[in-house]
Parts: C-alpha cells; structure tokens; sequence
C-alpha cells in the first residue's frame, strides 16, 4: 500500500498567545512557534498502521519552504519512510485550491493507492482534500475516524453530527481527511528525529510538478485574506474577583442560588 | 449580479432549522430571488417546507439520493447549477465532505465556515471567519466572478421564521449519479456508563486539566457536590482517551441542558459551545483572552488545577 500524506506546519495553539500587531491588521507573529497540524498526527498514524499491517510505504508532503523540514523530519520520525517539500516562491499566498493544485501535481508524479490529510488545520477551512479529490476525480470522504482494509476498496466511518458514525464503502485510489480521535499518534522523542535527520528530502518546485505558476500562489488566489481584527466583545461574562477564597464564596452562593448546590 | 442557491440540508423529512438562515444569508449577498435546492428521494414535505422559506425550490428526487451521500450530492448539484452562482451551505459535516469538492467543480472560489456578510463589492463577497478558535477574526475578500460556494456557520444570521415566502417549486432531473464511494449505515454511538444528558450540574473540563491524573479533580468535585452532578468534557479529552466518548459536549457529542455547567479550562470553540442548550455557563479558565468568557454567565480566570480542589474542599467543609 503506497499512501500518501498531506501535512501542514502551523502555529502550535498551545504553545502561543495570539494577540495582534501594533499596526492592528495581523496577528504578532515574530515569536510564534510552529509545529506539525494537530489532526496531520492522525493521519500519519493511521497511514503507519496501515503499512505495518500491509507493507508499503508512508509519503508525507507538505507545501512549505526550508522551515518545513522540520515537520516532515519528525513525521519521519513517528515512521514515515518518505517525505517530499513542494517549495516555489510561486506558491506564496495560495489559497486552498492554489495547495490542492500544487499537492495534485505531487500525487501524478507518484503512485498512490492513498491521500490522507488531516480533516482541518489553522484556518479551519478542511478544504484541501476535498478539493484535491475533485481535482483528480478521486472518491473522497471527510471527517474519517475509522477504516478498515478490503480489497481494492475499503469501509470507512465518518464522524457526523450527535456522536454518531456514517459507514461508507470506498473504492481506491482514494482521498480521506483523518480526524483526531480515529488512533493513539506515537510519541517521537528527540532520538527519534535524530535517526531522520540525514535523510534526503526531495524539493520539488511548481515547475517539476508541472503546476503553471498563475495557478497557485497569490496571483491564482481568489479567496484573500484582507485582514485581522479583534471581534467586538458581547456583554461578556460577569467575572468573579478577589482572592481564590472570596471567588469561592461567591461561586458558591451563585451555584446555590441556580440549583447546584 | 450573482444567482444564490442555497443547499438545504433535511432528515426524517424535516428541513433542517439553517434553511431560516439560509435566505437570511442570501438576502445580505443578492437583491435577487434565492433558490432552494433539496435533495432526496420522496421529498415533497421537505420541498414544500423549503417553498415556506425560499422563492424558488428546485427539487431533486432520486432514489440515488435517499441518503445525502456527499459524492452522490455533489454530481446532481453540477448538473443543477449553472456556472457563475453562489451556493450557501450551512457549515457541518455534510458541507465539509460535499462543498470544496463541488467549488473544483463549479470552477468557483470556496470559503467554509464563514460568522459574517461584510457586504459585497463588485464581484468580491467580503466576509468574516474566525482564527485561533475565535480569539481574533478575519476579514476575507472571495472573488465571485466564476461563482462561489460558500458554508455559513449555523447562528451567523437571525433565522427567519416569518415563513411567508409561498415560492414555487419545481423537479430538476438529477443525471448520472454513479458514485465510488457508497453508503452503508449510521452506527449510534455506545451508550456509556454515565448518561451527562441527566445531569442538573456537569462539570466539565478540557484541555486546561493538563494531564490524565488529574481528571481525579473533577471527579473529586462531583462527588463533593452529590447525585445531581456528572462529569464531562470537551473534545481533545475523549480524543487523548481520557474519558469515554459518551461525556463528550459538543456538536459531535451530547447535547446537553443542566442548570448549572461548569467550563473547566475549555476555551469554548464553537463545535462545543453547539452542545450546551441552556443552563447557567460558568466558565473557569487561566487565559482571561479565552473566547468562553465572551459567551459564559460567570467568569473566573484561575488554573482549574489548583481550582477545583479548592472548591472541593470547601463544599465539603460546608457539608
């Protein structure tokens, strides 16, 4: 089983405080600090799984530039054989379907029985496999958070609305975004990035892949960003002051006075 | 100016409560008559329900469609829409398997999950999407010139209930709707121990509990506080397995509606706040920017880890 994985290097949400420049169009983002897509993890387990079950091979590709490495050394680590960086100063300021246009040139140039990506990053848009399903007339399913192995085709579940799971029969080659919760992502340690790090990444730039630079990147962009602000607040919370012992006080009166206590 | 259509979605042959949204949202886009689009087989209660809202209905009945499979979907909408319109979904797990899929094919710009209509200025829809789970905003410029397809988040607009629109519905043939990808069945999930649904108080915690020992806690504080409380929680808890998935609030977990809710260290994004119906929302976080306090009832910025025993502790010294 030859899979292909589609990450993405973001802001760790948990490692930063946003807050906006001084020019209150953007976010700060001098000291920000980057990792792997949280739901990328996922997918690239499940990919890991799915070759130690079967055999074959683990790809992950991101469209990125040198910082990228980074994320694909320590998928790498986790256990994927292969990476591949698609890196073009064509493809800055892509909108999803200017990523989708770059990653499909990737999936002609390779052979794969599976593209996986994770069900959403940052921007929380989950448009990119979708859209590079569509591109290559390539069943798709979202939202995945269970598959079992057939033969040429596979049964999958997708997390939909209320807890429930829809069961679907999918042909391969296919594309499935992976979402959070479908398996345990292994812990890759320092050791293990170590192990990665002579390994040879491919660059591949807009012209390798066959992708026409007015394509992708700013100039085929029709979704842009304008600019950051900070919503207007609601009425907003009534928030509870004083010393840790005063706030329980009053939570306290406040539990008993709505029937929690 | 642009044609609008809006995808309605329906189960058990009710339209779904964001079809109200929906003409809402097309109305802030175009001056133009909306059309409604159902998809189904057997669908006339649902078409004439959609008749109620939208000007123009087109139905499309096929057996093929008798389970919205997003592929399956997906072909009889290309075959129904013509190039250079915007299409409105509501933003949820149907819109993201069937919406950026169908913008390839459309040839139209794609935005998903958009909390506002900023206006539209010549062939650019300008609106608003959130970032970093709702703690800043941004403004998006979507060039409608070849169409657009475009996810309103459910609650974005006031529905509107008025149900007067008295339009018109019409059959549209569906075409060739062969598909890779099949539908099976809907699993329900397992029940689990606890039902939260019952609970008068949840306490409720997220990512802001750090660590699997300290789930302990919480536990602590429900015991504390007696039969009438439960303990749950948000997402990223049951996906670390935690907890079992059945304590899980959210839009893809319980529903729920106890008189007191207590947000323990959750930042409060939208899937979840989607799972809380009413109640009084108390929301205890460390970061005082947490998008929760825009929405809770009460507020206190502490680290629930040292919080919660402290409350603990004082209950039951009051016992």
């Amino acid at each position: 089983m030859e899979i292909l994985v589609c990450v993405k290097r973001v802001p760790d949400s948990a490692e930063n405080e946003i807050v906006m420049n001084s020019a209150g169009n953007d976010i700060e983002r001098d000291d920000l600090v980057y990792s792997v897509n949280e739901w990328d993890n996922y997918a690239v387990e499940e990919a890991i799984q799915i070759v130690e079950k079967v055999g074959g091979t683990v790809t992950v590709v991101t469209v990125g530039d040198a910082d990228a490495d980074e994320i694909l050394r320590r998928e790498m680590a986790m256990g994927a054989e292969k990476g591949l960086l698609l890196q073009d100063d064509a493809f800055e300021g892509s909108d999803c379907k200017g990523i989708a246009t770059a990653l499909k040139g990737a999936v002609e140039k390779g052979k794969y029985d599976l593209i996986f990506t994770g069900a959403q990053a940052d921007e929380g848009a989950g448009a990119v496999g979708g859209m590079l399903a569509a591109m290559l007339d390539l069943p798709y399913a979202s939202l995945v958070n269970k598959i079992e192995l057939g033969d040429g085709k596979l049964t999958i579940g997708r997390e939909i609305e209320g807890g429930n799971r829809e069961m679907n029969e999918i042909s391969m080659p296919c594309v499935l975004s992976i979402q959070t919760g479908i398996n345990e992502p292994r812990y890759v340690g320092i050791r293990g990035i170590r192990k990665v790090s002579g390994v040879e990444i491919p660059v591949m730039s807009a012209g390798d892949l066959g992708v026409d630079a007015g394509s992708v990147g700013a100039a085929g962009a029709k979704v842009k960003k304008i600019d950051y602000f900070v919503p207007e607040k609601g009425e907003g919370a009534e928030m509870l002051e004083g010393s840790t012992e005063e706030i329980i006080d009053k939570l306290i009166e406040i539990l008993k006075a709505n029937g929690g206590l | 100016m642009a044609q609008v259509f809006a995808y309605l979605n329906h189960k058990n042959g009710v339209l779904e409560d964001a079809a109200m949204e929906l003409i809402n949202a097309a109305k802030a886009i175009s001056s133009e008559p909306a059309t409604a689009i159902v998809c189904g087989s057997g669908i006339d209660a649902v078409a004439t329900a959609a008749a109620a809202i939208f000007p123009k209905v087109i139905k499309v009945d096929n057996a093929a469609l008798d389970y919205p499979n997003a592929e399956v979907v997906r072909k009889a909408l290309v075959n129904v829409i013509p190039a250079g319109s915007v299409v409105l979904f509501a933003h949820n797990t149907f819109s993201m398997d069937c919406a950026p899929g169908l913008s390839v094919k459309l040839n139209a710009s794609f935005v998903a999950d958009i909390v506002g209509i900023d206006g539209v200025d010549g062939s650019t829809l300008k609106v608003v999407r959130q970032e970093f789970g709702g703690v800043v905003s941004t403004h998006v410029g979507v060039d409608m010139s070849a169409g657009a397809v475009v996810a309103v988040r459910p609650g974005t607009f006031a529905p509107d209930e008025s149900k007067a629109a008295g339009g018109a519905v019409t059959a549209a043939d569906a075409g060739d709707l062969s598909a890779k990808r099949k539908f099976i069945e809907i699993v329900a999930p397992e029940a689990g121990d606890v039902d939260i649904t019952k609970a008068d108080i949840l306490v409720s915690i997220g990512r802001g509990i750090e660590d699997e020992e300290n789930i302990q806690l919480a536990m602590d504080l429900k015991e504390a506080i007696g039969n009438a409380a439960e303990v749950s929680c948000s997402r990223p808890i049951v996906d670390a397995k935690w907890l079992e998935a059945s304590r899980q609030v959210g839009t893809s977990g319980c529903t729920v509606k106890p008189k007191v809710y207590m947000a323990c260290g959750i930042s409060g994004s939208f899937q979840h706040l989607g799972g809380i119906k009413g109640g009084l929302l108390i929301a205890i976080n460390k970061n005082p920017n947490a998008p929760i306090f825009q929405v809770a009832n009460v507020g206190i910025v502490a680290n629930i880890v040292e919080f919660l025993p402290a409350l603990t502790e004082k209950i039951e010294e009051m016992k």
